[in-house]
């Protein structure tokens, strides 16, 4: 059975018929061509596929395509300004050397997009508290700590 | 360019890509008429094969085929290669039984592959190897290193399941020296199997093109070039010139992804069969049973003291699980990676290691970061550290009495040591951990209801792997070198190839540098290109901390040859003679005078050569050099851990790590602190938190990663880390290597740590809350 799913993906009204098993991530990936959204597990632990669904940070293996319909979805693709800017959250990541391998950054930067939103100026614990659900294996943790803490407060400046 | 580039902290040039989402992984690569695989896998530890049928597979919905061991056997495609030849005790080589792509007439360990499913999609590929019947008939199963001798035999070639005995060192001279010691410091543990989890699965992507016979692969590799040549050489028979291997963006390797592994043999074999793209990629509970494991050592280690507490002697057995097969390193890990270390830091003047190597059902073991230099660090830094309790002697100075000196030193265990400072690191770590002030510290935590302990490592490895004819006499099967080329092009902008593959640590900021700082360039000039073996010369990969010291050393050769023949055209240009013209940093001068001509000016003359010796000399300017390491290199440091124990639960937590680390020169600090932090964390989770268990069925219980526990970011705390230097004597940038130093040194640190807390012997890895409760119920 094929389903069609229309929502909005950085901007960008898509659509598309769909198996109705097919996850978010896979709609992203495969249907959109936004590899950007990685996948890390297949028990919603790493949170590389994070990406936004109407503002909030979500795991998008953990839903199919279907329950995003008439969403707006943002993912890291979406997240640079027009001009290939770096939104300052990517720019932290970047000053603060919080990234190695890259390949669970795109679901970092996306929690941090949301978590930063509450807490413009976060402890390095509410930090650590936020990642909970994305793993990291290159970093440690330690400069995406940083990176986040600085991030928020440039966002926070920002505004 | 005024400032050097060496030692600063830049920015890495790769970072834009992965922050954008514009990074290009295995799995992002899709080509036109792109199928996909799915492999029957074996939900048994051991079990012989009745049948295998698959038409009902084959009738599925978008199946393109299905292949078994008997397809592959019939099309005389070979099984996986061991690179790695151990001669056992005897003077006989190891046992090395057939490791089929698919299995044939029998399976060994769990996740072992029986079929494959190729379909127009992903999901459909899955559906069908649901549809795959294989009746099999369950055997008896040994999944313990300690059982395996006696268990039931997995391979005709090896009865006891034993690959090899192995051992290093002067075993009169060990037993002479324990007989006349004042005290023995005995320990028994296990060294806990891990799985290295990078977080972007293996994948790969084959195609094969009729038009000209030819294959490309993409995959999730660290050594493209290795890849190819095992596949070619030893696998599927392919002509070299015709594979084309791509190892793209990776994320994360750890060792994992050094092999050739069955999955990359069957999607390539199968490219060329439907003449369609193959693209498989695991998810990662299939990663948890077909990624090769590491660690798994059970051993018993002795130290043997004089009165003053002086090391007379060491004495190790340890039984190695390698695993249902040899994968591609598996043994040389626990034997030349292991056993040669054993000295540490120290002036232990007699050592004698003896290895047992079996044959588990599990999946196979090989080398996963630090490989056997985790293993030997644990040995030699809890055996000390255990020691200097017993003994009553302070573990840093206890340490300190031993300490190697003298350098060049010559180990008992064959590895001469070029350099090091021991007393530096770990008097650093003392007073960047404020060791003085542990006393209070301790006090503090007990109001709090906390067990508080300290624990020390100071570890050594031996890194930059490896002279080639060393590594040759020690039964390696191939060359260690590295290559790289430097292109310059007309208008002076360089190209930059390397055998170095980079898969998070940043070569291409970092070679930059180096590349950079020595023709005068900005960074933006200078392109790091790795990963593809149409691109790059050739190239041994990147495993074993091995990139600068041996990757960039052979940049530093080709770098070499470009300015020498800069020299030649510049002395045409300036109407000097070669002997006089002097290079500094993109310049090049004629000795004591003003005249100078650029290495831009240069570039352009050598692509432009309307005034050029071309009598003499060839235009261009590119130039490429192998570079065969002259020893290893020993980066060596030292680690100080304070945890807390919670004395209710058992739950322990990191409270400070100091690491400081002397790894030669350092040309980027600020990626070097991040390989420290990574080594670090992955080091603690051995100790804290992973561990991959097996119950006697041969069932993998801790196979995902709800299961096996990667350390979170609450797992950690904030690490303070510095670096001592002593430049390495025999590479041009005296680099020694940083990449395994924090899983190396980590686990000793925080065991001693969590032993001096409770008051206890040994508490077996990892030290869990349960483990750690018992222990204290216990004592």
């Amino acid at each position: 059975m094929s389903v069609k799913v229309s929502m909005k993906v950085n901007g960008k009204p898509v659509s598309a018929e769909l198996e109705e098993r097919t996850l978010l991530v896979t709609f992203i990936r495969e249907n959109l061509r936004l590899t950007g959204t990685h996948v890390g597990c297949d028990t919603a632990q790493c949170g590389a596929c994070t990406v936004h669904m109407n503002g909030r940070a979500i795991k998008s293996c953990s839903i199919v395509a279907m329950q995003a319909e008439g969403a707006d979805i943002l993912t890291i693709e979406g997240v640079a300004h027009a001009d290939g800017t770096l939104h300052p959250m990517q720019a932290a990541f970047k000053e603060n050397h919080g990234l190695q391998c890259g390949f669970c950054t795109p679901g970092m930067v996306m929690n941090a997009l949301d978590f930063a939103k509450s807490h413009p100026s976060p402890t390095e614990q509410e930090v650590r508290e936020s990642l909970e659900g994305n793993l990291c294996r290159c970093t440690g943790y330690h400069n995406i700590v940083k990176s986040i803490m600085a991030g928020a407060r440039a966002m926070a400046a920002a505004k | 360019m005024t400032t050097s580039l060496i030692g600063a902290r830049v920015a890495r040039k790769e970072d834009y890509r992965f922050l954008t989402g514009s990074g290009q992984y295995t799995d992002d690569v899709a080509f036109p008429g792109q199928t996909y695989a799915a492999f029957v896998r074996s939900p048994h530890a051991h079990a012989a094969l009745r049948s295998v049928k698959i038409d009902k597979a084959k009738r599925a919905p978008g199946v393109l085929a299905v292949y078994t061991g008997a397809d592959l056997a019939a099309a005389k495609v070979g099984g996986l290669p061991c690179g790695w030849l151990i001669t056992d005790v005897n003077g006989q080589p190891m046992k090395e039984p057939p490791y089929p792509a698919l299995a044939q007439g029998k399976v060994r360990h769990v996740g072992e592959r029986v079929a494959v499913v190729i379909a127009e999609s992903a999901a459909q590929a899955r559906d069908a190897a649901e549809l795959v019947d294989v009746d099999y008939q369950p055997l008896p199963v040994v999944a313990s290193a300690t059982k395996a001798r006696k268990g039931p035999a997995l391979h005709e070639i090896a009865p006891d399941n034993t690959c090899y005995v192995w051992a290093l060192g002067d075993k009169n001279a060990v037993d002479a020296a324990f007989a006349k010691a004042a005290h023995v410091t005995k320990l028994e543990f296990v060294n806990n199997r891990l799985v290295p989890n990078a977080i972007e699965p293996r994948s790969v992507n084959a195609t094969y093109s009729r038009a000209d016979e030819s294959y490309t692969l993409y995959v999730a590799s660290q050594n493209p070039h290795v890849e190819r040549l095992l596949m070619t050489a030893f696998v599927l028979g392919l002509p070299e010139n015709k594979v084309r291997v791509v190892a793209p963006d990776v994320g994360g390797g750890f060792g994992s992804k050094i092999y050739l592994y069955a999955e990359d043999v069957v999607c390539t074999w199968a490219a060329k069969q439907l003449a369609r793209p193959v693209k498989w990629t695991a998810d990662r509970s299939e990663a948890f049973v077909s990624d090769a494991h590491g660690r798994d050592h059970v051993t018993t280690a002795e130290l043997a003291l004089g009165s003053e507490g002086n090391f007379l002697a060491m004495r190790v057995r340890t039984t190695a699980n390698l695993g249902a097969y040899l994968s591609t390193f598996a043994s040389c890990v626990p034997t030349i990676l292991y056993a040669t270390l054993l000295a540490g830091q120290y002036t232990t003047p007699a050592i004698f290691c003896e290895v047992t190597a079996v044959f588990t059902n599990t999946t196979p073991v090989d080398a996963y970061r630090g490989a056997g230099r985790p293993e030997a660090t644990y040995v030699v830094e809890r055996l000390v550290e255990t020691a200097a309790r017993e003994m009553k002697i302070d573990p840093a100075e206890l340490r300190k009495r031993n300490f190697i000196r003298k350098f060049p030193y010559q180990t008992p265990v064959a590895l001469q040591y070029d350099t090091g400072n021991y007393d530096a690191t770990l008097e650093a770590a003392m007073k960047i951990g404020d060791v003085a002030g542990f006393r209070d510290r301790r006090e503090q935590s007990q109001r709090r209801g906390k067990l508080r302990g300290l624990g020390y490592a100071c570890y050594i490895e031996a890194c930059g792997i490896a002279p080639s004819n060393v590594a040759g006499a020690l039964g390696a099967r191939a060359g260690l070198y590295e290559a790289g080329e430097i292109r310059v092009h007309p208008t002076g902008t360089v190209t930059v190839f390397t055998g170095s593959h980079a898969h998070g640590q940043g070569h291409e900021t970092t070679f930059a540098q180096v590349v950079a700082d020595r023709l005068g360039l900005s960074m933006e000039q200078v392109d790091i290109v790795h990963g593809d073996t149409s691109k790059v010369l050739f190239g041994m990969g990147t495993y074993g901390s091995r990139s600068i010291a041996v990757g960039g050393t052979a940049i530093v050769k080709a770098l070499d040859k470009v300015v020498a023949k800069g020299k030649k055209i510049a002395a045409h240009l300036l109407e000097a003679s070669e002997g006089d013209i002097e290079y500094e940093r993109g310049v090049f001068k004629v000795a004591g005078t003003d005249k100078k001509k650029t290495f831009g000016e240069v570039a352009f003359a050598a692509y432009v050569p309307h005034n050029y010796p071309l009598d003499k000399l060839e235009p261009g300017l590119n130039e490429n050099a192998f570079y065969d390491p002259a020893n290893f290199t020993f980066p060596a440091g030292s680690y100080v851990c304070e945890v807390e124990v919670d004395r209710e639960t058992g739950a322990a937590q990191i409270v400070a790590f100091t690491a400081v680390d002397d790894f030669g020169k350092v040309i980027n600090p600020m990626i070097v602190e991040g390989q420290v932090h990574g080594g670090l964390a992955q080091g603690i989770g051995q100790a804290l938190t992973e561990n991959c268990a097996y119950d006697d069925t041969g069932q993998l219980v801790s196979g995902s990663l709800a299961d096996y526990c990667i350390p979170r970011a609450t797992d950690l705390p904030l690490f303070k880390i510095d670096t001592r230097e002593t430049p390495c004597t025999h590479n041009p940038l005296g680099v020694k290597g940083c990449g395994e130093a924090g899983a190396i040194g980590a686990p000793a640190a925080v065991m001693n740590a969590i032993t001096d807390a409770l008051g206890v012997k040994d508490v077996p890895m990892p030290a869990t809350a349960q483990n750690l409760w018992r222990a204290m119920t216990r004592a």
